[in-house]
């Protein structure tokens, strides 16, 4: 059994997270927390399509400013109430993912890198451009908080802080049901070898807009939380730095699993909170950090952990065998 | 007419400093297969060391821009041996956020020494030539010369001489480059600093015209990558002449379109040619 990464890490998680509120000593803290959980569920989704389907999206910053974006302009431009706004913001980041995945999927590796590269500049520059639908540079200004649900309203940081651990729990569990359901085994086997895929019968290409599809519902989703919660939004936010975090964060959790993503999403803005001092000049510490990372611990912290634990495993495996044959062939069957 | 040779003026200036940082990229494509995110720091490093060799040390521009090239090709030949080497087994994910790594560093580290400012880089040459009604600042010009200037010498070096032909060995076949004896680390290194002193020189001949401020490198960047994949990723060839695609899809874009959507032009013009051809323009097969 494996202890923190099954059920019981789970539970300690998300009891950690419920219990939070009443452990940080400022709403400042709140803050911080919320805002990375916004940032975790659409690093989630980014796992989806790069960690689970090995296509290397970097345009999800795009995709959040388009959920978030959704929300901002119906709500402060349409006067739309913040829960319908926030509904379509996943559906139209996945809405728009359809169109470019259908262009973009076509193209494999690096291609797809640099494609989707391009793909959130213009995203970046259309913001920052059409001013009479985005207000341009000046940004969005004024969103309306969440609207009270019957007797729960979200005044106050602490509401809000559950209402985006809510979201979060949710997003992570679907995220749990799709990987381990026979579609999640089919991206895997896409990230592993495509063509064997294929040869397996796979329909590629609709595998692939489905997962970019699922993934960019998420970072949309996550966009309309960020709107409603920051209630401020500029086009810096579809800023490619932002994608660059997110691939930092599921790369010290660990690409391809469900923790990793999440721990990283969670860890790495606690320490930028702890290097304060250094500001802006923070890259100077988390850019060799960033390499050296690459390099020696590739597969992440979760990853790391996990691949520990199946050489534990293996070698208590072939302990037993040497000792007793017949257990061990047993053993194996399992392994 | 005048207008229209100004603005072939302008995209052979733009495809010029274009073309020039592809083929740093495109290089370090066809040894590596890396697209190198960290270029555009490159570039950016370039400009910096340039002014910084002008202002504070008061070098000639040339002089400059020669301690500049020597200077970022040390960076890159660093990057190569501390970063690039140590993952050449890893896959395609890795060295690519590695790059990503290599580039907020360098930038962090400009912002550190020089601050988040916009400096302007000054130029002994200001004049401005009037060539048949199309008025030329000569910094334009010197653009052009200078640029497709190193792109003959490049290709000179690299058909011609031993040490260039390793490189095109190595980028055909890199097993088949072994076998015959070339030394594929030194190549690797001597890429990377083609590729660094080409980014440095591209960016202290375009500053002057334009300013210099840590993130100069980001739409630059960028660009190069949509040219290598307009060219193909690792073609010398294909780099210049998509860099002049891009060039001249700008300036006249610019000036018939809009201004504003200036920077959209290369990259819807690249979603559009993908969109029909997703191999690219020049290459045969498929990506």
């Amino acid at each position: 059994m494996n202890y923190l990464t099954g059920k019981p890490g789970w539970l300690l998680l998300f009891v950690l997270g419920l219990a939070f509120p009443f452990l940080a000593k400022n709403d400042y803290h709140l803050t911080v927390m919320s805002t990375a959980y916004i940032f975790a569920l659409a690093t989630v989704g980014l796992n989806l399509i790069t960690g689970y389907t090995g296509q290397f999206n970097l345009a999800h910053a795009g995709f959040m400013a388009v959920g978030a974006y959704t929300v901002g302009i119906l709500t402060v431009d349409y006067q739309v109430s913040f829960w319908i706004a926030f509904a379509l913001s996943g559906v139209v980041a996945a809405l728009l993912g359809f169109f470019i995945g259908l262009v973009s999927l076509r193209l494999k590796g690096h291609y797809f890198s640099i494609f989707t590269l391009c793909v959130g500049y213009i995203m970046f520059l259309v913001i920052e451009k059409w001013e009479s639908l985005t207000h341009g540079t000046v940004g969005i200004i004024g969103i309306p908080a969440p609207t009270a649900i019957g007797p729960i309203s979200f005044d106050s940081p602490r509401s809000l802080y559950y209402l985006v651990f809510f979201f979060l729990v949710l997003g992570v569990w679907v995220m749990h049901r799709i990987v381990n359901s026979l579609l999640g085994r089919t991206f895997v086997a896409i990230r592993n070898s495509d063509d064997l895929a294929e040869s397996m019968g796979i329909p590629l290409m609709r595998n692939k807009l489905l997962a970019f599809m699922l993934s960019v519902f998420y970072a949309g989703m996550a966009g309309g939380l960020y709107a409603g919660f920051v209630r401020f939004l500029g086009p810096g936010l579809a800023g490619v730095e932002h994608t660059f975090d997110m691939t930092m964060y599921m790369l010290v959790g660990g690409l391809g699993t469900l923790l990793g993503p999440l721990l990283g999403a969670l860890s790495v803005p606690w320490l930028t909170q702890y290097l304060q001092f250094l500001q802006e000049y923070r890259f100077i510490v988390f850019g060799p950090i960033l390499v050296l990372l690459v390099i020696f611990v590739p597969h992440g912290i979760v990853g790391t952990y996990m691949g520990w634990r199946a050489r534990r495993a293996a070698n208590a495996v072939a302990t037993t065998a040497a000792g007793q044959p017949a257990a061990a062939a047993k053993e194996q069957t399992h392994a | 007419m005048d207008l229209f040779l100004q603005q072939i003026l302008n995209g052979l200036t733009l495809g010029g400093i274009y073309s020039l940082v592809a083929l740093g990229l495109t290089l370090v494509y066809g040894i590596l297969h890396v697209p190198n995110f960290a270029h555009g720091a490159f570039y950016m490093a370039g400009a910096f060391v340039s002014f910084h060799l002008m202002k504070v040390w008061g070098l000639n521009y040339w002089v400059a821009m020669v301690g500049s090239a020597l200077c970022v090709a040390m960076i890159a030949t660093l990057a190569e041996r501390l970063v690039f080497h140590p993952l050449r087994k890893a896959s395609g994910l890795h060295p690519m956020i590695a790059a990503i790594g290599i580039l907020l560093f360098l930038e962090a580290g400009a912002q550190a020494i020089w601050g988040a400012d916009f400096h302007r880089m000054q130029t002994p040459y200001t004049g401005i030539i009037n060539l048949a009604g199309v008025t030329a600042p000569v910094q334009r010009l010197l653009i052009i010369g200078a640029a497709f200037t190193m792109m003959v010498v490049l290709h000179l070096f690299l058909t011609k001489t031993v040490t260039g032909s390793t490189i095109i060995a190595m980028a055909q076949n890199r097993d088949g480059a072994s076998l015959v004896g070339i030394d594929a680390n030194r190549v690797a290194m001597l890429t990377f600093a083609i590729s660094g002193a080409l980014a440095a020189i591209a960016a202290t001949l375009y500053a002057p015209i334009n300013l210099v401020y840590p993130a100069m490198g980001h739409l630059v960047i960028t660009k190069a990558f949509v040219i290598i994949i307009l060219g193909g990723m690792g073609s010398v060839p294909g780099a210049i002449v998509g860099g002049l695609i891009i060039g001249f899809a700008e300036s006249f874009g610019a000036f018939y379109i809009s201004t504003d959507y200036k920077d959209i032009i290369a990259f819807a013009l690249l979603v559009f040619i993908l969109s029909i051809r997703p191999q690219g323009l020049f290459s045969k097969g498929a990506h």
